[in-house]
């Protein structure tokens, strides 16, 4: 008869056994990127911040857009800590490059390109994310149906960039084939030790989707020493909610 | 290497042109004229005019007399140059020297072109009946040098080759004139009899140069190929180019990739074997039908890699319309740049943002979408915001001066501020509340402000004192009054949004 403890091990070796058949290998000889998450890298399959993936981000309102870009940003700055440029493709440039300094960048080392046509973005989001000597790819899309989101996942495993596509205003949440489905949402900030004045910038940061992870909801603060995660998760995403959210 | 010389002469120049205008001038005896002190001078008179004896120099109203139903016409000054010119950038695809001979010929350095079209004579050949079809007279011949061409075009009894090293048997029974002499020359060697070129070619040099001048022993001298002509060409010759002339006119995509591959592959190891890079290059197809199409790529660094070259080309490729087929590519490179194998080394490294991989992918962007939505941005010495920051100038360019981190800075800023309603606390307060975009924000938390001043020097308008604000759900915003409540109504904006 085994005993529970090893039942766990057995189920441990398993799981570990199915993410290396998904690609999701732990790479000798290079540390893992340590992405300054703190608690919600829990959520992550093997507890690392999944990179030669795509993550996805959905934001409403140009509120939530800067919450979600500032969260970007926030990950871009620890994606380029080891140098390498990052390619910033949207439709309608709205970052303030003096702004992103705050989060850690050096705007001169993102090239952002602005183009007009949706079907442009996608080309030029796919060809940056061909490219190995990148650090990372921030797409703003409005659209992306499963099989363009194919595409652009087969160049990310190849290339092993991270691709950060930021949807805003979508018709329908459709699946695509991200391993992550974020969602950022600005929150009532708190000034230390209750001073007046606007504190450091808050999030509510869902992660609605991770492939082989855990979903869940915290609240972020961006700090000048980089992420801080203020509460546990708030809530586990049961089963029922899972297949409505898919 | 052996150098080889074409010499066409267009016999009819200028009148063929006006029959190919109007072909029902085929048949008619016509001639230009142009007025010289007071009277018409014949300038150019097409083959009929002269078989009835009217020459070029003719005063018209003697032609007239010989001939009453002649037609005479205007002659447009400067026609034959321009004529000349447009002839020799159509030559072009026959070698990539060709220079104008005025008044009425031109002349082709031919050297390693014409095994291209099967030897000589099928290059001349090809050359005449394509001139011929056009529309005009045309003679050519074949020399070592431009001189003996000249002459042999001019005054040969069946025009054609020169086998090389032969200049001075073709040039023995050719009247002086084949030698480009002046008249008052030419006039001299009349009155002594000399009626060929035999007759003086192997006389003491300093004797004909005491009767005729040095002008005669230069001719003579550049006709035998003893001293050097140096021609001039209508287009300067690129220094990397490459031709890629084909025997059956090619129509597919296919074809044509083939072409720029190979043109590429040629042009790369002339370019690596002379330490250089190509920022620029030119891919010309000669069409059938007489048509030029062109593209042309750029890139962000000179680069000699014929793989990502190619790929620059590949996107381009859809935009070119074979139409009936191409029968001629060539490549140039306008635009070379020295490029160090060190350099090359130092941006291979992983981790530089200007290596090469990401200069090759911004050119394949800037190739298929376009070079102007390409930008980065460096920091500037200036408070108003919207002029915080520059675009680079390039790929390399470092920043001069540091990003400012003291000041709140919003990560999204709009381009144009938007106009909201306030309600405020005068006279420096930030507002309790505000309208935008038809929604009522109630203001919770507020910093500032921070006056910004106008820079007079660039622009005149009211300072801004900007608030970043947050309101009670959480959004933060970046608002600013423009100029103060005791002297103006001052307007206020939302300029942009913090993370």
């Amino acid at each position: 008869m085994n005993t529970t403890a090893e039942k766990n091990n057995i189920i441990r070796d398993l799981e570990r056994e199915i993410l290396s058949l998904q690609g999701l290998v732990k790479r000798s000889g290079t540390h893992p990127l340590d992405i300054g998450l703190g608690s919600i890298e829990n959520a992550f399959p093997n507890q690392t911040f999944p990179v030669a993936a795509m993550h996805e981000f959905i934001s409403y309102s140009r509120e939530e857009a800067a919450a979600t870009n500032g969260f970007i940003g926030g990950l871009l700055g620890k994606l380029m800590h080891h140098g390498g440029a990052c390619l910033w493709i949207g439709n309608k440039r709205t970052i303030f490059p003096a702004g992103l300094k705050n989060f850690g960048i050096d705007p001169e080392r993102i090239i952002f390109i602005d183009l007009i046509k949706p079907k442009d973005i996608l080309w030029t989001v796919e060809e940056a994310l061909k490219c190995s000597a990148l650090a990372a790819v921030v797409g703003e899309l409005t659209e992306l149906n499963f099989k363009e989101s194919r595409r652009l996942q087969l160049a990310v495993e190849q290339s092993r960039v991270t691709g950060l596509l930021h949807r805003y205003n979508p018709l329908v949440e459709n699946t695509v084939a991200c391993v992550s489905r974020w969602k950022i949402q600005p929150m009532v900030s708190e000034a230390a030790d209750g001073m007046p004045g606007v504190g450091w910038p808050r999030w509510n940061v869902q992660l609605q989707k991770i492939r082989n992870g855990k979903p869940g909801s915290w609240q972020v603060e961006w700090t000048s020493e980089g992420f801080s995660v203020k509460s546990r998760p708030l809530m586990r995403f049961e089963k029922f909610e899972l297949l409505q959210t898919g | 290497m052996q150098k080889r010389f074409a010499a066409i002469w267009f016999r009819y120049l200028l009148t063929d042109r006006y029959t190919i205008r109007e072909p029902a001038l085929r048949d008619k005896p016509f001639v230009l004229a142009s007025p010289e002190r007071g009277r018409m001078i014949v300038r150019a008179a097409n083959m009929r005019a002269e078989k009835k004896g009217i020459v070029t120099g003719m005063v018209v109203a003697d032609a007239r007399a010989v001939l009453p139903t002649l037609q005479v016409m205007d002659e447009v000054s400067g026609m034959s140059d321009k004529l000349l010119s447009a002839l020799a950038k159509w030559s072009i695809r026959y070698t990539p020297v060709v220079a104008v001979d005025p008044p009425d010929g031109l002349i082709l350095d031919v050297s390693g072109c014409a095994h291209l079209w099967g030897g000589e004579e099928a290059y001349i050949k090809d050359i005449l009946t394509r001139l011929k079809k056009a529309g005009y007279e045309v003679h050519a011949a074949i020399a070592d040098t431009a001189g003996t061409a000249w002459a042999i075009s001019r005054y040969g009894e069946k025009g054609g080759i020169v086998e090389p090293g032969r200049q001075a048997e073709a040039l023995f029974s050719l009247p002086p004139a084949a030698l480009r002499l002046e008249q008052p020359v030419l006039q001299r060697l009349d009155k002594l009899g000399l009626t060929n070129i035999r007759s003086f070619m192997n006389m003491p040099r300093q004797a004909l140069r005491r009767r005729f001048g040095q002008q005669l022993l230069t001719r003579l001298d550049q006709a035998l190929g003893v001293e050097i002509e140096p021609i001039e060409p209508v287009i300067p010759i690129e220094p990397f180019q490459e031709r890629l002339p084909l025997f059956d006119p090619v129509r597919t995509a296919t074809g044509i990739e083939i072409a720029i591959q190979k043109l590429l592959e040629a042009l790369c190891v002339r370019l690596v074997k002379e330490g250089k890079g190509l920022r620029v290059a030119v891919l010309k197809c000669f069409r059938v039908d007489g048509k030029l199409e062109q593209v042309q790529i750029s890139t962000n660094r000179p680069t000699r890699n014929s793989i990502h070259l190619f790929k620059l080309f590949e996107l381009k490729i859809a935009s070119i319309e074979p139409d009936l087929g191409i029968e001629l590519f060539v490549m140039e490179a306008p635009v070379i740049e020295d490029v160090s194998p060190e350099q090359e080394k130092l941006w291979n490294m992983s981790g530089s943002y200007n290596n090469v991989a990401v200069a090759e992918l911004l050119d394949a962007i800037a190739g298929k979408i376009g070079a102007q939505g390409i930008r980065r941005y460096l920091p500037d010495e200036h408070y108003l915001p919207e002029r915080s920051v520059r675009l680079a100038a390039s790929l390399e360019e470092e920043p001069a001066i540091a990003w400012r981190t003291d000041l709140p800075r919003p990560i999204h800023l709009l381009s144009k501020p938007e106009p909201i309603q306030v309600t405020v606390p005068i006279p420096d307060y930030p507002p309790m509340n505000f309208e935008y975009k038809g929604k009522l924000h109630k203001v919770s938390k507020a910093d500032g402000p921070e006056r910004i001043e106008q820079e007079w020097w660039l622009q005149a308008g009211l300072y801004r004192d900007y608030y970043c604000v947050e309101d009670e759900d959480g959004s933060r915003y970046w608002l600013f009054r423009s100029g103060s409540y005791d002297k103006h109504e001052p307007k206020w904006f939302v300029h942009g949004f913090f993370a």
